[in-house]
């Protein structure tokens, strides 16, 4: 009866956003000295850092939030009696 | 790990100073999913304790913190507590707030160094932690006696909001689904440039934007958070360039801290449906005054480090700093505890309410 009411859970997107997270983190810190010059330059490369903070975010984001769903860590569904 | 390179801009980065970065993250983006006002009064402090100067901190800080903002918007507008319009409206004139802050903090860096950033940055976060902590945590003890049940959204009442809603002035009024009334959208210009002037300079707008959208606009706690976000991504994203654009954006610490930051930020945000709506305020108020004694404690090593006043022992430096830096870290502590037990018990409750339901339909259909 209580596995009827439980949700299926996101496992693909879990998993393909999962190694594409760990390879983005994988390429920042391995090549960290390249960052840091391009960081510094100012004027046109400030696209880097941004458009680097978007693409993490969108991978990254995706990636926690299956993580949670995978782990059956769900919001509160909507009711109006609370006990 | 306290000792930082304070003459160079980018600090170097080893494994454990990555991991502390990531930990950091997880709890500041727990309590900003929680709060909605970045935690970045965690992570800003957090990165200076390592030796990042305090230009760099905001700056990296506000650019992992918009495409946060974006994620937990998206999020919280789910749950319905997002005000899109009156977030759009407040972040435009937040975006001029954070080009004029942000101004004033490249102009200070040039003439005083990274000293004089750190003490700038450091002085607005006592001066404004003093005030809006204290006065936050006041109004949570309040409304936790006067009871409100949970998930259900407190309106804010007081002399000010009531002034605020009978200013009518024609051509400006516009209809805000979270106040539930219609207010003057010049009213809000003022707020929006104060949030993102204290975004520029302590890379969090949301210690104004907050708790003016409740107590001047009389907008409810958890639907000021989530708005909060939405001011935050418009802002930040203006204030990031800007910053990218002078190279003061360290791009690994922005990642870095997003990497713990992005699951603390959603686990957060699902814990504010399971809580109500003081527990909030208290979060809030409580790590407020702890970051803030952190943050005094340094103020006389900047002071020192610009020949100004203070004349301290290399001794008293170091045991400030590790003084500092240990306080700092409680106020993490103190959030993760808070915002996990919260959800832990939220969650239990949930779990034993759907067990029983399951059981009775059970029950119903064997009739």
């Amino acid at each position: 009866m209580e596995k009827a009411m439980v949700k299926k859970r996101p496992l693909k997107k879990f998993l393909v956003f999962g190694i594409l997270s760990v390879t983005l983190y994988y390429l920042l810190i391995t090549h960290q000295e390249l960052v840091k010059e391009f960081c510094s330059k100012g004027k046109w490369y400030a696209f880097f850092p941004i458009i680097t903070a978007f693409i993490f975010s969108f991978v990254h984001g995706n990636f926690t939030d299956a993580f949670w769903s995978v782990l059956g860590i769900e919001p509160k569904k909507k009711r109006k009696e609370v006990k | 790990m306290v000792e930082g390179v304070l003459n160079s801009s980018f600090i170097d980065i080893n494994l454990l100073n990555a991991l502390y970065l990531i930990f950091v993250g997880f709890v500041g983006g727990l309590v900003s999913g929680f709060i909605g006002s970045g935690g970045a009064f965690i992570l800003t402090p957090s990165m200076m304790s390592l030796g990042v100067p305090g230009l760099v901190a905001v700056a990296s800080n506000m650019c992992h913190k918009f495409p946060k903002a974006l994620v937990g918007a998206i999020k919280r507008a789910k749950f319905g507590q997002v005000d899109l319009k009156l977030g759009l409206i407040m972040g435009a004139s937040a975006e001029a707030g954070v080009m004029f802050g942000a101004h004033i903090q490249e102009y200070i860096k040039k003439t005083w160094g990274n000293a004089g950033s750190s003490l700038y940055v450091s002085l607005a976060f006592v001066v404004i932690l003093s005030i809006v902590g204290t006065y936050v945590l006041w109004d949570a003890l309040k409304s936790k006696k006067q009871g409100v049940p949970s998930g259900e959204f407190e309106k804010p009442d007081n002399k000010i909001i009531r002034f605020i809603h009978s200013i009518r002035i024609p051509g400006t009024m516009v209809y805000f689904s979270s106040i539930g009334k219609e207010i003057s959208v010049l009213l809000t210009i003022p707020l929006g440039f104060a949030t993102g002037m204290l975004a520029a300079t302590i890379a969090v707008g949301g210690f104004i934007g907050v708790p003016s959208m409740i107590y001047v606009l009389g907008v409810p706690a958890l639907k000021s958070s989530a708005t909060e976000l939405v001011i935050a991504f418009v802002m930040g994203a203006g204030g990031s360039f800007k910053y990218a654009w002078s190279g003061f954006v360290d791009v690994r610490l922005s990642m870095l801290i997003l990497l713990g930051s992005l699951f603390g930020v959603q686990l957060g945000a699902i814990g504010t449906t399971y809580v109500k709506d003081y527990m909030i305020k208290i979060v809030m108020g409580t790590i407020m005054l702890i970051v803030l004694v952190s943050r005094g404690l340094m103020i006389p090593v900047y002071l020192h480090q610009l020949n100004v006043w203070f004349h301290l022992t290399p001794e008293v430096i170091k045991w400030l700093k590790i003084l500092s830096f240990a306080i700092n870290f409680t106020a993490l502590l103190t959030g993760c505890f808070i915002v996990l037990g919260a959800l832990i018990k939220g969650i239990r409750e949930e779990r034993a309410y759907l067990k029983k339901e399951a059981f009775y339909m059970a029950e119903e259909r064997k009739f």
